[in-house]
């Protein structure tokens, strides 16, 4: 009990401490002197006036979203000796890998730059620059020489790295049995099975509407659809972040979207993240990076030739050039065990007081990544709003997808997550698969590395990252994945190589999430 | 990363316009002169001249060798001017038999020239009844740009007359529900009236288009009255009396501020079959789709000249620089309406496609009295429709053949099916067709078409047929509320 209550009064400090140098803070501060002017507000009861204008006022409510969101990414709680490294990841041989992930990264981007003679930084000459500014709305235009640049690494090298995980404590000398794990991955961390997700995912039940199923065109309105609408608007109107979590937890209208994710990720169109964005605008015409190359690399070969994303083209270079300059998204290694790649000036390697971070944000973009942006598009037109949705989606969700972790929504406890049901509730279909040599996390890696982005129809993508947001995590992806196999499993079944495979599952674009997962969750006989 | 869109289990085959054999007719009924290829025009020796009507006469005996063998088969026997493999593919699956146009026929996908042929007074002849084409004989009265602005003019002024709330206007003389075509003018016809107008606003662009050609050719953007002038001097004709149809010119006022998405000004195609003119029937394909430019908006005057801004034909943008093959620069409506909703709300974008109907049957129905409604004919048209940045949609044109190129994989696959639906409604059960039917499909081959207006049904049993709206889906009968109560009906359009 005791050491409950020290627990909470530590997080509550933290959390006072990290809110303290945000603007919310400042806000708050010059509302209370305000609030003195006001005839309610009397010196003997000052502290309980305040917090009551406060509360009538709708600050509060600000307050407890920014409270929430903090929480949303806090560490789990942990030992008070523990080295910092532990409180983000426990397992030394995670960090080890993850260590000689970055390096080998470092040094593919290194070489690059010596082989093409290009530094990794330069200030754009002047007559560069007004060009730039000239073109910002449509840098897609520029045709740039770029093919001798190599994406960094694309998902497939990461899946390697995977693979080749192995905690040197755990002694896996059994000889094979059925509780042997026949995937790829071979770390023993803790998933869930479905019964666990059936509970963790309760409101995905059959019993509770779900939109993706019941506003499909036989259900009439009136059942579901029409009250959720409204139940929407309402939690818009208390602009509540934690009720919007659980509301969006059923899905969320269409129109209604673009806001519930802005109220979820607690962010407000302020003016001071206008003026950010145009800081970073300036930033990207002085200066260019060598990444940006591999962003518009990217972009060229992702984004530009999919169907749904093409028309957005300009928006991703206005979006992803900016994001690589930013370093507030440094912030997120407090709890991100990987660690920021390092350079140093020219001519003064090795000395640390001329190390800078690089890129700026502290993130190598990698081949599809371009693809985590593309879908907000359809919500969002402004550069600002979009450019801060994406910053903290990425920041809260889609760096886990690409770092090694032992964090319930971090790459790898999703496949083995996706492995293990898989190898649980399907057997024959993971044993055939692997017999004919098409593991199927082979297939399944590249549609949780992108969190299904381009893969899926948009529409469907949508009710997906609705689940995301409402759940705070992952680990939807791997059943989804999961349960993508087991609907297409009758025809998994006659392939006879990993081709084959990959050709029946070449095209999910016109699956239908919510159903799909339902069924697997819930309908299938375990 | 290149992702292939090809739905489960629909991979149409790509036969390449081959010509078809006769290999579908049972062995040992082949009498000798039928495995010839019959061109167009011979007399094959054996055979007598044509009819007055045209068709080639026929002895008694090959008459009823033709016949009973025919009739043994049982299949629709088809005929086509345009050698597309979504066409032919469609004909193949269903077991129809490939004819030349000489020969007894039962569906003959027409181009335009042939229909002109076919009903024109001196070389036409008679259709039979088991006869049907692709074309109504008289549908250059929707489909030149022309007369279609003509007859629309026509069918307002007559609302107006009978008082029609539909005709209702507002206090700047504008229509309130029958203003969805941008002001037009034909020249050389109406030039001086043209003159007046753009004297009103001298800062308007106004677009030169053809009457009768297609694909955004000999399209062009004026904003100054001199460039007309040039035009005309240009064309080498010395005043602007011009004998033949076909250098008919109509200026329309040009709708400069489009809706951009992505900052790309796009247009929207939705294909509409017609089944019968009076009553009028209509379905309206759901799988329509936004063509996108591939260079960015804008109205500046000095890009008043790059096609590429202002043209949305694929014709003219697959020439960009920055074409794509693989998406085409194609949008599927569905993720109009998605961005559409996400972005601006559920009730605008609702109202928007209804408005967009709206357009569609009142277009249909300003035509319908000058339609010759011939039975033996049904026709699917390309509508071209443009939306402003305030969500107005604006009808630019109707094409009587929509291009059955495809531009990409998706786009092969919405073709075939598109008219594979079509044929399931205009040639039930794939049978040899008998054009005294009701011309009434059972809801369920419908396939991607859902009913866009039936007069029938409309004006027969009112308030109880009111299908429950949903968006994206027309209501297909709209009750009693035709043209009675005017202004309800925009309302509660849904």
């Amino acid at each position: 009990m005791l050491q409950e209550e020290s627990d909470l009064s530590l997080i509550i400090a933290q959390i006072v401490q990290k809110l303290k140098g945000s603007n919310l803070y400042a806000q708050l501060e010059r509302q209370a002197w305000a609030s003195l002017q006001r005839p309610e507000i009397k010196l003997e009861s000052l502290k309980e006036d305040i917090k009551e204008f406060f509360k009538i006022t709708g600050w509060e409510k600000k307050l407890q979203n920014a409270v929430y969101s903090e929480l949303s990414v806090f560490p789990l709680p942990s030992h008070p000796a523990a080295p910092p490294e532990h409180l983000k990841e426990p397992f030394l041989y995670m960090r080890k890998a993850l260590g000689s992930w970055e390096k080998r990264i470092l040094k593919s981007l290194n070489s690059m730059c010596t082989e093409l003679s290009i530094p990794l930084a330069r200030k754009r000459p002047v007559a560069e620059q007004k060009e730039l500014l000239n073109k910002w709305n449509e840098m897609g235009t520029d045709e740039p020489d770029l093919s001798l640049f190599r994406p960094v690494y694309a998902p497939k090298d990461f899946l390697e790295v995977l693979i080749n995980l192995r905690n040197p404590n755990y002694e896996n000398g059994d000889p094979l049995s059925f509780r042997t794990h026949l995937g790829l991955i071979q770390v023993p961390l803790k998933v869930k099975d479905i019964p666990e997700l059936k509970e963790y995912f309760v409101e995905l039940g059959l019993n509770t509407g779900q939109l993706g199923i019941d506003d499909s065109t036989q259900v009439p309105p009136e059942l579901f659809e029409n009250e959720h609408v409204r139940i929407g608007q309402k939690v818009l109107a208390e602009q509540d972040s934690a009720a919007a979590q659980q509301y969006i937890r059923q899905g969320s209208p269409t129109a209604l979207r673009a806001e519930l994710w802005a109220l979820i990720l607690n962010i407000s169109g302020q003016p001071e993240d206008i003026l950010y964005y145009e800081q970073l605008k300036t930033n990207v015409i002085q200066y260019d990076l060598l990444v940006d190359r591999l962003t518009y690399k990217d972009v060229k070969l992702t984004a530009s030739n999919d169907d749904y994303y093409f028309v957005f083209e300009d928006y991703l270079y206005q979006v992803l050039l900016c994001f690589s300059r930013d370093t507030s998204v440094l912030g997120h290694f407090a709890y991100n065990c990987a660690s920021p790649p390092k350079s140093y000036i020219r001519g003064k390697i090795g000395l640390e007081e001329y190390a800078v971070f690089y890129p700026p944000n502290g993130v190598i973009p990698f081949h599809g990544f371009s693809m985590y942006v593309a879908p907000l598009c359809f919500l969002y037109h402004e550069p600002y709003k979009l450019y801060q949705i994406f910053r903290e989606m990425y920041v809260r969700f889609f760096f886990r997808l690409h770092s090694i972790s032992s964090h319930p929504s971090g790459i790898v406890s999703l496949c083995l997550l996706f492995e293990s049901l898989l190898q649980t509730y399907l057997p024959q279909l993971f044993y055939h698969l692997r017999e004919i040599g098409a593991q199927p996390l082979r297939i399944s890696f590249k549609w949780m590395a992108r969190a299904f982005s381009g893969y899926l129809a948009t529409d469907q993508l949508l009710l997906l990252w609705d689940r995301i947001l409402g759940y705070n995590s992952l680990e939807i992806l791997a059943v989804l994945a999961a349960a993508v196999f087991a609907f297409r499993a009758v025809n998994l079944m006659e392939v006879t190589s990993l081709a084959a495979a990959e050709a029946v599952l070449a095209d999910i674009s016109t699956l239908k999430v919510m159903p799909l997962l339902q069924i697997f969750l819930f309908a299938t006989v375990t | 990363m290149l992702q292939s869109r090809w739905p489960e289990g629909r991979r149409p085959s790509v036969a390449t316009g081959a010509q078809t054999t006769w290999g579908l007719l049972q062995p040992g009924l082949a009498p000798q002169n039928w495995g010839q290829e019959r061109s167009h025009g011979q007399v094959q020796p054996g055979e007598d001249q044509r009819r007055e009507s045209g068709r080639p006469r026929r002895t008694w005996l090959s008459l009823w060798l033709h016949g009973s063998l025919w009739r043994m088969a049982g299949r629709v026997k088809w005929v086509t001017d345009i050698e597309k493999s979504v066409l032919i593919n469609n004909f193949e699956k269903r077991g129809w038999v490939q004819v030349s146009e000489n020969e007894d026929w039962n569906f003959y996908w027409m181009s335009v020239q042939t229909i002109r042929n076919v009903f024109s007074v001196e070389t036409g002849y008679r259709l039979a009844d088991d006869q049907i084409v692709n074309h109504f004989p008289n549908h250059y009265e929707l489909t030149r740009k022309d007369l279609m602005v003509k007859n629309i003019k026509r069918y307002r002024k007559e609302l107006e007359k009978e008082g029609s709330p539909l005709a209702e206007k507002d206090d700047n003389g504008k229509y309130l529900y029958l203003d969805f075509v941008p002001v037009t003018y034909m020249l050389p016809a109406d030039y001086s009236l043209f003159v007046e107008e753009f004297r009103k606003s001298p800062s308007s662009t106004w677009i030169m288009k053809p009457c009768g050609k297609a694909q955004g050719r000999g399209i062009f953007l004026i904003n100054k009255l001199s460039q007309i002038k040039k035009w005309s001097r240009d064309s080498k004709t010395s005043s602007f009396v011009s004998q033949s149809t076909k250098e008919a010119y109509v200026i329309s006022l040009y709708i400069n501020n489009p809706l951009l998405i992505g900052g790309r000004k796009f247009d929207l195609r939705l294909y509409v079959l017609v089944s019968t003119y009076r009553p009028l029937r209509c379905y309206m394909y759901k799988l329509g789709f936004c063509r996108f430019c591939t260079v960015r908006y804008t109205p500046s005057t000095s890009e008043l000249d790059n096609m590429f801004v202002h043209l949305t034909n694929v014709a003219i943008q697959k020439h960009g620089e920055d074409y794509n093959h693989i998406h085409g620069g194609k949008w599927t409506v569905s993720n109009l309406r998605l961005y559409l909703e996400s972005t601006r709300g559920r009730e605008v974008t609702s109202k928007l496609f209804d408005e967009i109907h709206w357009i569609i049957v009142q277009s249909l129905k300003a035509v319908a009295p000058v339609m010759n409604n011939d039975k033996h004919c049904f026709e699917c048209y390309g509508y071209d429709i443009i939306i402003d940045d305030k969500l107005k949609p604006w009808l630019i044109e109707v094409n009587a053949s929509p291009s059955l190129t495809s531009s990409t994989a998706n786009d092969r696959i919405l073709k075939y099916n598109l008219i594979n639906d079509t044929l399931n409604i205009a040639v039930p059960n794939g049978e040899v067709p008998d054009c005294k039917w009701n011309k009434s499909p059972p809801r369920e081959v419908l396939g991607n078409y859902e009913i866009l207006y039936d007069e029938e049904l409309a004006q027969g049993d009112g308030a109880e047929r009111e299908l429950r709206s949903r968006p994206g889906q027309p209501v297909g009968p709209k009750g009693s509320r035709s043209r009675e109560s005017g202004r309800a009906v925009l309302t509660t359009w849904k």
